[in-house]
């Protein structure tokens, strides 16, 4: 059985830097490794599980909001740590990205690697595009996540 | 022996937003409680001032992530009534379809995620997913129908966007419509599940003895549209909600809580519906209940989370009713055009009765809104819920009386975001007798459950 790879950028590309993790995922398409899929998608806890179902590996964009300044890069390892819940409050949501996480861990849903890249909001006005400084790390996070991919492929590969 | 004690929560977690509350005790006697709410207050009232009679929809949506279709709901009935249009049939039943989904998703989410935890003992849906990863699977699908749903009519979940002053941007047709069928069978019967699954929890003393208020509407389980009931007596128009109802400022609250003129206290939500509705729920929706003793009312305040498991029977088979019978209409949306005046609208949001008012000039421009969410309507309410939980509880120690608050917050379902933000949870005590143990009473509840299993 082949490892796979997904790469999920979630956010709400009508809402601000919330477009943030979309816009990674957008550039990334054309530009992954063979193998490695890449999807947009919502919080939805249920809907995330089903996106990384069966993978080995998965690389999750997302904003976050934790107080630093704005194009600031996160990156965390949940494969076998908790994630920081707090920093991941950007929506009302009661089920956010880390508590998704957690959740899929009970329940033995989580791939065996799990990599959450982050970029600082600035803000999440309706209609409104990226802010410049999370358009600059928006730009970062496309090749952060690439390089991580390639260094992955380079290490797994027989 | 009175020694005071102090007990502070920062953070109310599993409620939706954020809250703070405050409990003080001397001895047995409950000397004082309140719930604290702060937020830019009304906010999106200001917002709205200036805007277009087309827009409200779209803007109070985004009140809450929870419940969008409830805000777009009332916004769109109290424009509509204004304007004098009638929404045709196929476009009406869409929209009930639309809030049977959020229903579905908001049940799940709470009475699984939020609510479920605290009665079996355990400290988040996380930790209940250890040990019960089949019932907190079971929760995780329910929400992901509901959310389909809401994805499939609405456009796009968590704030829909198809939704619009007189219908929708574009219709459904039937063959889309009938994928959510096979799902919303497996949600059916997972919410029979759910009514078993909860009506099986150890509860706490509460019986909820004020008005209780909702929405009734001839033939059907009032969720989108209805004239205003209470156990009082009442039968209003949307038009008459401002003649009986008022709100008031406290000090310690930016949100304001809600009375009945001349009456007091007052609750919706839930148990408000069940209690006023329960003989139209569909008959599996009421076979369930009765299957598990719930009467024709429930003023239990604890058993609220099997009365949501029956709503969420009924939010199923409804949504199935509604598809079967499904015809396209003939065009997405009416010409609404603006009428100078005010317009009312009411809905059944999940937590409860959702009241929206504007008043608008003969260009379609908003003058004045007011929106009174469930969560300052049930403020008092959940306030004397505490006063008598405390009261019963006195001899449970510092931690378990913490969580017995917030499990009593949470029978509200309070969607604190709607009416607030931040917020956090104290109990001050004076002299205190013997307590039970927080570990003993997790332990005692996880037992009870072990065996239930």
């Amino acid at each position: 059985m082949t490892a796979r790879t997904v790469v999920i950028g979630i956010g709400n590309s009508m809402r601000g830097d919330d477009a943030a993790g979309v816009a990674v995922a957008d550039r990334l398409r054309p530009r992954v490794p063979a193998g490695v899929e890449v999807v947009a998608c919502d919080e939805e806890p249920s809907r995330l599980m089903e996106a990384w179902e069966g993978a080995d590996s998965v690389v999750l964009v997302d904003t976050v909001s934790s107080g630093a300044t704005p194009g600031t890069l996160h990156r965390f390892d949940a494969g076998e740590e908790p994630v920081p819940a707090r920093a991941f409050r950007s929506s009302t949501h009661a089920i956010g990205i880390a508590e998704t996480i957690e959740l899929a861990r009970a329940l033995g849903r989580l791939p065996r690697r799990v990599r959450i890249y982050g970029v600082e909001a600035g803000g999440f006005e309706t209609g409104a595009s990226l802010t410049p400084e999370v358009e600059a790390g928006v730009a970062f996070l496309v090749r952060d996540v690439l390089a991580d991919l390639e260094e992955e492929r380079c290490t797994s590969a027989p | 022996m009175s020694s005071r004690r102090t007990i502070v929560t920062d953070y109310l977690a599993r409620v939706e937003g954020e809250g703070a509350m405050t409990v003080q005790l001397d001895g047995d006697r409950v000397e004082h409680v309140e719930l604290r709410i702060f937020e830019p207050p009304r906010f999106f009232e200001a917002f709205l001032r200036g805007r277009s009679f087309l827009e409200p929809p779209d803007i109070t949506a985004r009140i809450c992530g929870i419940c969008p279709v409830a805000y777009q709901t009332s916004a769109v009935n109290a424009i509509e009534s204004l304007c004098g249009v009638e929404v045709p049939e196929p476009i009406r039943l869409l929209r009930r379809l639309l809030y049977c989904g959020e229903w579905i998703e908001s049940h799940a989410l709470h009475v699984y995620m939020l609510h479920a935890p605290d009665f079996l003992g355990y400290e988040s849906a996380i930790e209940l997913a250890r040990d019960a990863p089949d019932a907190v699977e079971r929760g995780l699908a329910l929400k992901r129908t509901g959310n389909d749903v809401m994805n499939l009519v609405g456009g796009r979940e968590i704030h829909p966007i198809n939704v619009r002053v007189g219908g929708f941007y574009r219709a459904p047709t039937r063959r889309e419509l009938r994928e959510l069928v096979e799902p919303l069978e497996r949600a059916r019967e997972a919410a029979l599940e759910t009514v078993r699954w909860t009506a099986g929890f150890e509860f706490p003393e509460r019986v909820v003895d004020c008005e209780l208020v909702a929405l009734s509407q001839p033939g059907e389980y009032a969720i989108e549209r209805g004239r205003i009931r209470s156990s009082g007596g009442l039968d209003l128009a949307p038009s008459e909600y401002d003649e009986h109802f008022e709100e008031l400022h406290v000090e310690r609250s930016n949100a304001l809580q809600s009375i009945r003129r001349g009456g007091g206290t007052y609750l919706c939500g839930p148990l408000a519906r069940y209690s006023l509705g329960s003989a139209q729920l569909s008959p599996l929706a009421r076979e369930a209940a009765a299957e598990v003793g719930l009467g024709e009312e429930c003023r239990d305040a604890f058993r609220s989370i099997v009365v949501r498991s029956v709503e969420l029977v009924h939010a199923c088979d409804e949504s199935l009713r509604i598809i079967q019978a499904y015809e396209e209409p003939e065009r997405p949306a009416e010409p609404v055009e603006p009428v100078a005046g005010t317009g009312y609208g009411v809905s059944e949001a999940p937590r409860g009765l959702l009241y929206h008012r504007y008043r608008i000039d003969g260009d379609g421009t908003i003058l004045d809104a007011k929106i009174v969410p469930p969560t300052s309507q049930n403020q008092l309410a959940i306030e004397d819920d505490l006063r008598d939980v405390v009261g019963r509880n006195t001899g449970l120690d510092d931690d378990s009386l913490r969580a017995l608050c917030e499990q009593t917050i949470r029978n509200y379902d309070p969607c604190i975001s709607c009416a607030t933000h931040f917020l956090d949870l104290q109990v001050e005590r004076v002299g205190v007798g013997s307590t039970e143990p927080t570990k003993e009473r997790r332990r005692r509840l996880r037992r009870r459950w072990e065996r239930e299993k």
